[in-house]
C-alpha cells in the first residue's frame, strides 16, 4: 500500500504545484519539495524496517506486494511489488528528485507551476517503472515518465532545446513502441499456450516459447532498454537531451532514466529470456566495451562541459550492459552498485555543471580555466565528482567498477581486459574536465560567487552518499543480495548452494587450507564434480589450468561454478 | 599497543579532513600544527608500537587488525584491515618519520603561499594514503591506497595550478601510472578468478600450494603486478613521468617522488613475493628491467642542468637498483635499500630546495655556483646525502645497502655477472652525476645573491636527516664489517631469504674494495671535469657525435618522443576527427532521408484540384485491378 | 417495345461517365466541373437503373432516387461554394484557388 501513497503522494504534490504556480512561484517548489521528502522518508522507513530480515535472507522475496485488478478482461492488473533492487532505486529516485528540485530553485523562473507538476510526473512514472510487475503497467509508467521528460526539455530547455527534445522523444519513443510489441507478442504466446491471458509479470516467468521467438521478443526489450541505457550505437540522444535540458532534467535523465534501462534488463530481459540472453551475451559485452571505450573517446573531444559528461554516462552505462551479462554474482551486484553511484556522481557533475551555466551562462569550457581561485567550493566539489568518476577507490564508482570487471573477468577474460583499459580512459577524460575548468590560467575574467549554503547541501549530501557507498557498502550490498540471487536462478536452474556440496559424500575431504594440489587430484575426482552440475558447460580444461576444487572452497565454490558454466 | 594500529593511518585522515573542510578559516600557524603534528603523532605511535613489535614480537610475527567488513559479495569478502608486519613496520616508519621531517621542512617552505592549508591537506591525505597502502591486509585496500597516493602525488604536482605546464605533468604522472594501475588491476582480478580470494596471506598460501614454480598463471600474475609497480615507482617504460613531476613543490618531490610513494612498486613485489619466487621468468625480468633503468637513468641525469630533474633521475635509477635487488631475490636488501635512500634522497630535495629558493626559484645549476659558503649547513648536508648516493664507503648509509645489492647480484643464486655489471656501471654513473651536481651548485663563483636565509624549520630536517643518512646503514653490515644482521634478522618472517652461490669473505673484499675505488674515482673525475676542467666539457660536448647523444640522454632517452607518437597523437587525432561522433551521422541522414522524401512529396499537393481528381481516378483504376483481376 | 440489351446500357452508362470525367479533368470553369460532375453522378444513376431493370427489381430506382437528392444537395452546396468563390477570387478558374493549399 506504501507504494501507491507514495506513487499519490507524488502526483497529487504535482498537480498542487500546477495549481498554486498561477498564484505564487515559490509554492510550487515548496509543495514538490515538501511530497517528495515525505516519499522519501517513508521509503527510508521501509528500508529500515525491512533491512534485517533482507540481510540475513538467502531467499528472494518481495518487500512489499500489492495486486489489484485493473481491467481483468484482458488480464490486466495494478500490480506494484518491491524487492531489495527495486527499494535501493527507488531510493535513489527520491534522494535526486529531492536534489533536482533543489537546484531549480532559482533556474527556474517561467512556469515554475507547471515545470514542478512535469517533474513530479516523472518522478511518479520512475518509480512506477521500478514497482511495476504488471507489463502492461510497467509500459503505462514508462509512458508516464517520458512525456513531462519531454516537455522538461523542449519548455525550460537551452537554445537548441527543440531538436534535443524531439530526438529523445524520437528514439525513445521507436524503441519503447518495440517494446510493446514484445510485451503483446508475449501476452499472446503464453495466453495460447496455456490458456490464460495475463500481464502479470510472476506468470508470464514461466512461459515457454520456442528459443526464435525468445529473441525477437527479447529484441524488443532489449533494445528499448538499450537506447535508454543506452549503448552504443544508439546512445545519440543522449549527448543533446543532456546538452539542452535544464539541469534538473540533466540530473534526472543521467540519474534516474538510464537506471530504468538497466532495471529492465536486469528485472525483465535476464529472467523472462535466460537462454537467449545468454545467447546474446557475447554482442551484449562487445557493445558494453565499445561502450566504455568510444563514451570515453568522445567524452574527451568535447569542449561543451555538459556534453562531456553526457559521454561519460554513456562510457560508465557502459559497464552496466558488460556486468548485466556477465551473469554471475560479482558482476550483478557490481552493477547495482554502479547504477546507484553513477546516478550520484554523474548527476552532481551535470548540477555542477548546470550551476556553472547558471552563473555564466556558457558551457564552453575553452572560455573557462582557471576558476578554482575564484571558486574554492565548487574546484573542491568538481575535483572530488571528477575523481570519483575516475573509478577512484573509496568512492562507490570504483566498487562498482571493480566488481563488474570482476565478475566480467570470471565469465570473459579479454572483454574484462578490454574493459579495464576504460579505467585509463576515464582518467583521462576526468583529468581534462578540471584542467579545462578549474586549472590552468583564467580565459575570461567570469565575475561568479561560489557555493551557496543550499548548493552546498545538494553537493555535500551527494559526497558523502558516494562515500559511504566507497567504504561501507555493505548495506546496500546485502539489500540487493537476493535479488541478484533471483536473476541468477533463472539463468542458471541447476545452481547449486553450499550446503549441497558438504552433504555429498562422494568427494574426498579437501586437504590443508581447503584446497588440494591439482597434482594430487585424480581425475575421477573431478569428473564426480563435474556430474554434479550437469547443467552446465563445465570445462575441464579451465579447472586444469586453474588447478583448484570448487567443493573445497565451501561458499567460494559457488562463484567457482559460474565460472566453470560461463567461461567454456 | 598494537591495538592503535588503526590510529597510525587516521590521525593524517583525519587531519586531512579538518584541513580540506575548515583549512580557510585557519592561520598557518594553527595549520602547521594540524597538519605536522598529525604526522608526527603517527610517527610516535609507528615507532611505539615498532618497539613492542621488536621486543616483544606477537604470535606469527605479525598482527592484525580489522576495523569493519568493507563488501561481502559472493567470495569476495575484503575488510577495512590492516596487517603490520615487519615489512609494513619499515615502511610506515618511514613513512611517518620522513614524512614528519618533511612537514616539518614544508611548514616554512610554503609559508605565505596563499594555497597553505591547501598543501598541507594534500601532504596528509598521502601520508594516510600511504600508510593505507602499506598496511592494508588484502589488495583491494592495498588498491585503494595505491590509488590515494596516486590521486595526491596529481594534486602535488599540479599544486600550483595556474600554470598550464604544472598541469600538464600532473595529468602525465596520473595517467602514466595509472597505465600500470590498470595492469595491477587485471593481476587481481587474475588472482580472485584463480584462488577466490584477495586477502594477501591466505593468497600467498593458496599461491604456494596449487601453482607450481613457473606456471603460466604464476608469470602472468606476476607480471601483471610488476605492471602496476612499474607505473608507480617510474621503471621502464613507464618512467616518463617522473622527471616532469618535479613541477611540483620541492618537499612533494622529497616526499612522494623521491621517499615513499614511489617505491610503492618495491613494497608491492616485496609483498607479493611468493608469486613472483613462483615465476622466474618475470623475476629475472624485475631484475632486467631494474638493471636496465639504473643505467638509462642514471646517463639522463648526467645531462640535466635542472638540480631537481638530476635528483628525479637519479630517484629512478636508485628504484632501478631496488628492482635489481628484487630481482635477483635479495628481499631485504632491496628494503634496506629503500630505507636509506628514503633518508639521503629526501636530504638531497629538501637540501635542494633550500638552495632553490635561495637562488630565487632557480632551479638551473649553472646559474648557481658558490653557495658553500653561504648556506653552510645546507652545503655540508648536502654533501653528506651525496656521498650517501654516491655510496662513499664505510662512512655512509647508501655504501651498506648498495654494497649488499651488488654483493647478491653478484653472488646470488639467481644474479648474474651481466646483472652485476649493470649495477657496478651505475655506481659509477652515479658518483659521477651527483658530485658534479654538488661542485656545480655549490663550488665555483658566485653567480647571484642569496634571496631567503633558510630558517629552523628548514635546517633541522637537513641535520636529522644527514645524521641519518650516516648511520642508518649500520643496521645491516657486511661480513667484512662486522657482519651486523639486525635488519635482515627483522625481515626474515616475512621476506625469504637469498641463496648465495659464492662466498668468502676475500671475494667479498675485493667487490667492495673495487666497487669503492670505483665510487672515489667517479667523485674525482667530477672534479676534474666540472671544476677544474670546465673548459674540458665545454670542449667535449662540441664533438658532434656527444652532442648528440648529450641531447638524446637529456631527454630522457627519447621515451616521451615516442611515446607522443604512438600514443599520444594518435589519440588525440582521433578524438579530433571524431569529435561531432560518426554515428550521429546514420540517424541524421535518416532525419534527412524523411525530410528528402517529405519535400517530394510535398509537391504532389499542387493544390490544382484536377490533378486531385485524376489521382482519385488513378487510384479508383487501380483499386478496379486489383479487385477484378487478382 | 424491344428490349434493350443491358450491356449497351451500361455502355451507354460508362460513356456518359467518362465524358463527366473528362470535363472535371479538363474544364478550369468551375460550374463546367460541377456539372461534370452531375454527369458522372447521372451516370452511375443510369448504371444502376438499368441494372434494376434488367434483374427486375426495384433497388435500382430506389438507388437513382437516392442518388438524385444526394445531387440536389450536392449541387446546392457546390453552387453555395462556387458563388463564394466567385466573390474572393473574381473568376471561375479552378486553379486560382490552388493557392488555398497551404
Amino acid at each position: 500500500m506504501i507504494l501507491v501513497w507514495i506513487i499519490a503522494l507524488l502526483m497529487l504534490g504535482g498537480i498542487l504545484s500546477l495549481i498554486s504556480g498561477k498564484w505564487s512561484h515559490r509554492a510550487p517548489r515548496w509543495i514538490s519539495l515538501a511530497a517528495n521528502t515525505l516519499a522519501f522518508l517513508l521509503v527510508i522507513r521501509v528500508w529500515i524496517s525491512n533491512y534485517a530480515r533482507m540481510s540475513i535472507s538467502e531467499q528472494h522475496n518481495w518487500i512489499i506486494d500489492l495486486s489489484w485488478e485493473w481491467i481483468p478482461q484482458f488480464g490486466i492488473q495494478f500490480h506494484l511489488a518491491m524487492d531489495g533492487l527495486s527499494l535501493l532505486m527507488v531510493m535513489l529516485t527520491l534522494f535526486l528528485s529531492i536534489a533536482s528540485i533543489l537546484v531549480s530553485w532559482t533556474e527556474i523562473t517561467e512556469r515554475v507551476g507547471f515545470f514542478h507538476f512535469n517533474l513530479m510526473f516523472i518522478i511518479a512514472g520512475i518509480i512506477g517503472v521500478f514497482t511495476a510487475l504488471d507489463l502492461f503497467l510497467f509500459y503505462f509508467f514508462w509512458e508516464v515518465m517520458l512525456i513531462p521528460m519531454y516537455f522538461l526539455i523542449g519548455i525550460w530547455g537551452h537554445e537548441n532545446r527543440i531538436y534535443a527534445s524531439f530526438k529523445f522523444f524520437i528514439f525513445t519513443q521507436a524503441s519503447g513502441l518495440l517494446m510493446f510489441l514484445s510485451i503483446l507478442a508475449l501476452y499472446f504466446i503464453h495466453g495460447q499456450s496455456s490458456g490464460e491471458y495475463t500481464f502479470d509479470y510472476m506468470v508470464l516467468l514461466g512461459t515457454t516459447m520456442s528459443p526464435a521467438a525468445a529473441r525477437w521478443i527479447m529484441a524488443g526489450f532489449l533494445i528499448a532498454f538499450l537506447v535508454k541505457l543506452p549503448a552504443v550505437p544508439v546512445h545519440n540522444w543522449l549527448p543533446d537531451a543532456h546538452t539542452q535540458a535544464p539541469t534538473a532534467g540533466s540530473v534526472i535523465l543521467a540519474g534516474l532514466l538510464l537506471k530504468t534501462g538497466a532495471y529492465g534488463i536486469l528485472r525483465f530481459v535476464l529472467p523472462l529470456f535466460p537462454d537467449a540472453a545468454a545467447e546474446f551475451a557475447p554482442v551484449a559485452l562487445l557493445l558494453g566495451v565499445i561502450s566504455i571505450l568510444y563514451g570515453a573517446k568522445l567524452a574527451y573531444a568535447q569542449t561543451d562541459f555538459r556534453r562531456l559528461v553526457a559521454y561519460t554516462s554513456v562510457s560508465h552505462m557502459g559497464f552496466v550492459l558488460l556486468g548485466s551479462f556477465a551473469f554471475n554474482e560479482l558482476a550483478l551486484q557490481g552493477v547495482i552498485m554502479q547504477m546507484i553511484s553513477h546516478g550520484l556522481s554523474t548527476g552532481a557533475l551535470f548540477i555542477l555543471a548546470g550551476l556553472l551555466q547558471e552563473r555564466i551562462h556558457t558551457r564552453d569550457m575553452t572560455t573557462m580555466g582557471g576558476l578554482w581561485a575564484r571558486v574554492p567550493r565548487m574546484g573542491g566539489i568538481g575535483m572530488v565528482f571528477a575523481m570519483a568518476s575516475l573509478g577512484l577507490p573509496g568512492f562507490g564508482n570504483f566498487i562498482a567498477e571493480f566488481l563488474i570487471l570482476l565478475g566480467v573477468y570470471q565469465s570473459a577474460v579479454i572483454w574484462a581486459i578490454l574493459a579495464t583499459l576504460g579505467l585509463i580512459a576515464s582518467t583521462i577524460y576526468s583529468l581534462h574536465i578540471i584542467q579545462r575548468i578549474f586549472h590552468g590560467k583564467p580565459q575570461k575574467e567570469w565575475s561568479l560567487t561560489d557555493f551557496n549554503v543550499r548548493e552546498m547541501c545538494v553537493m555535500v549530501s551527494m559526497v558523502l552518499l558516494l562515500l559511504w557507498i566507497g567504504i561501507y557498502p555493505k548495506p546496500f550490498l546485502l539489500t540487493s543480495r537476493t535479488s541478484t540471487f533471483q536473476i541468477q536462478k533463472f539463468l542458471q536452474p541447476g545452481m547449486n548452494y553450499p550446503d549441497e556440496y558438504q552433504s555429498d559424500k562422494d568427494i574426498p575431504p579437501c586437504g590443508q587450507n581447503g584446497s588440494v594440489p591439482y597434482s594430487n587430484t585424480p581425475s575421477e575426482q573431478i569428473d564426480i564434480t563435474l556430474s554434479k552440475f550437469p547443467r552446465q558447460k563445465t570445462s575441464l580444461s579451465f579447472m586444469e589450468t586453474h588447478g583448484f576444487r570448487p567443493d573445497c572452497y565451501g561458499k567460494y565454490g559457488i562463484l567457482f561454478k559460474q565460472m566453470q558454466g560461463e567461461t567454456s | 599497543m598494537f591495538g592503535t594500529i588503526w590510529i597510525i593511518p587516521f590521525l593524517p585522515l583525519l587531519s586531512f579532513l579538518i584541513l580540506a573542510i575548515t583549512g580557510k578559516r585557519w592561520s598557518e600557524k594553527t595549520v602547521s600544527i594540524l597538519g605536522v603534528g598529525s604526522v608526527g603523532i603517527s610517527a610516535l605511535f609507528t615507532v611505539l608500537i615498532g618497539i613492542q613489535f621488536l621486543t616483544n614480537p606477537p604470535p606469527g610475527h605479525f598482527v592484525v587488525q580489522t576495523l569493519w567488513s568493507w563488501m561481502e559479495v559472493g567470495s569476495l569478502t575484503p575488510a577495512i584491515a590492516f596487517h603490520l608486519d615487519a615489512l609494513s613496520l619499515v615502511f610506515c616508519f618511514v613513512v611517518t618519520f620522513v614524512g614528519f621531517i618533511i612537514h616539518l621542512y614544508s611548514s616554512e617552505f610554503m609559508e605565505e603561499d596563499e594555497g597553505f592549508s591547501r598543501f598541507f591537506a594534500y601532504m596528509n591525505l598521502f601520508v594516510g594514503s600511504m600508510l593505507i597502502l602499506v598496511l592494508a591486509d588484502n589488495l583491494v585496500l592495498l588498491y585503494l591506497g595505491w590509488e590515494g597516493v596516486g590521486l595526491c602525488s596529481y594534486l602535488l604536482i599540479g599544486f600550483w595550478y595556474k600554470d598550464p605546464q604544472n598541469g600538464y605533468a600532473a595529468r602525465k604522472a596520473f595517467v602514466v601510472t595509472r597505465v600500470g594501475d590498470t595492469a595491477m588491476a587485471i593481476g587481481l582480478f587474475l588472482l580472485f578468478t584463480s584462488f577466490g580470494t584477495l586477502h594477501i596471506d591466505t593468497l600467498l598460501d593458496a599461491a604456494s600450494q596449487n601453482w607450481a614454480t613457473g606456471t603460466t598463471m604464476a608469470v602472468l600474475a606476476s607480471a601483471l603486478l610488476l605492471g602496476g609497480a612499474v607505473g608507480k615507482s617510474a621503471q621502464l617504460p613507464l618512467q616518463t613521468w617522473l622527471p616532469d613531476a618535479m613541477a611540483g613543490p620541492t618537499p612533494v618531490s622529497a616526499l612522494i617522488h623521491a621517499a615513499t610513494m614511489v617505491t610503492a612498486g618495491v613494497y608491492l613485489i616485496a609483498r607479493t613475493n611468493v608469486i613472483f619466487m613462483l615465476a622466474p621468468a618475470t623475476q629475472l625480468a624485475v631484475a632486467i628491467i631494474g638493471a636496465a633503468t639504473l643505467l638509462i637513468a642514471g646517463f639522463a641525469a648526467l645531462t640535466q642542468v635542472d638540480i631537481k630533474r638530476v635528483l628525479a633521475y637519479s630517484t629512478i635509477s636508485q628504484i632501478g637498483y631496488m628492482f635489481l635487488a628484487l630481482g635477483v631475490g635479495a628481499w631485504s636488501a632491496a628494503i634496506l635499500h629503500f630505507m636509506t635512500h628514503a633518508f639521503f634522497k629526501a636530504l638531497l630535495f629538501l637540501a635542494a630546495g633550500v638552495v632553490i629558493l635561495a637562488m630565487h626559484h632557480e632551479h638551473n645549476m649553472f646559474k648557481m655556483g658558490g653557495l658553500r659558503k653561504e648556506l653552510p649547513i645546507t652545503f655540508w648536508t648536502f654533501l653528506i646525502g651525496s656521498a650517501s648516493l654516491a655510496a662513499l664507503p664505510i662512512v655512509t648509509a647508501g655504501f651498506y645497502s648498495k654494497d649488499l645489492i651488488l654483493w647478491y647480484a653478484w653472488a646470488g643464486e639467481q644474479g648474474n655477472f651481466w646483472l652485476w655489471l649493470a649495477g657496478f656501471a651505475g655506481a659509477f654513473i652515479t658518483a659521477i652525476y651527483t658530485f658534479r651536481m654538488v661542485f656545480v651548485t655549490f663550488y665555483g663563483k658566485r653567480k647571484s645573491e642569496i634571496s631567503h636565509k633558510p630558517g629552523k624549520r628548514m635546517l633541522i630536517p637537513l641535520v636529522i636527516l644527514a645524521v641519518f643518512s650516516i648511520i642508518g646503514g649500520l643496521v645491516e653490515t657486511p661480513h667484512t664489517l662486522g657482519h651486523i644482521q639486525l635488519f635482515s634478522k627483522m625481515l626474515e618472517n616475512v621476506l625469504p631469504s637469498t641463496g648465495i652461490l659464492h662466498s668468502g669473505i676475500s671475494e667479498e673484499l675485493i667487490l667492495q674494495i673495487v666497487t669503492a675505488l670505483l665510487a672515489l674515482l667517479g667523485i674525482y673525475l667530477a672534479y676534474y671535469l666540472w671544476l677544474k676542467k670546465f673548459s674540458l666539457v665545454q670542449k667535449i660536448t662540441q664533438v658532434k657525435l656527444l652532442a648528440t647523444s648529450q641531447r638524446f640522454f637529456f631527454s630522457g632517452w627519447g621515451f616521451d618522443w615516442l611515446y607522443d607518437r604512438l600514443f599520444v597523437f594518435p589519440a588525440v587525432w582521433l578524438a579530433r576527427i571524431n569529435r561531432r561522433d560518426f554515428i550521429d551521422l546514420f540517424y541524421d541522414g535518416i532525419a534527412d532521408a524523411n525530410r528528402y522524401f517529405h519535400q517530394e512529396l510535398r509537391k504532389t499537393q499542387s493544390g490544382q484540384i484536377r490533378w486531385y481528381a485524376l489521382g482519385i481516378l488513378i487510384g479508383a483504376l487501380i483499386t478496379l485491378t486489383i479487385v477484378v483481376f487478382i | 417495345m424491344t428490349v434493350v440489351p443491358m450491356e449497351t446500357g451500361l455502355l451507354l452508362a460508362g460513356i456518359l461517365f467518362l465524358l463527366g470525367l473528362v470535363g472535371v479533368l479538363v474544364r478550369r470553369n468551375v460550374i463546367f466541373m460541377l456539372m461534370s460532375i452531375e454527369i458522372m453522378l447521372n451516370a452511375a444513376g443510369l448504371a444502376f437503373v438499368i441494372a434494376g431493370a434488367s434483374w427486375g427489381q426495384a433497388d435500382g430506382q430506389v438507388m437513382f432516387i437516392f442518388i438524385l437528392t444526394m445531387a440536389a444537395a450536392e449541387v446546392s452546396v457546390g453552387l453555395a461554394l462556387i458563388l463564394q468563390f466567385y466573390r474572393q477570387f473574381k473568376t471561375l478558374d479552378a486553379d486560382v484557388a490552388s493557392q488555398m493549399r497551404e
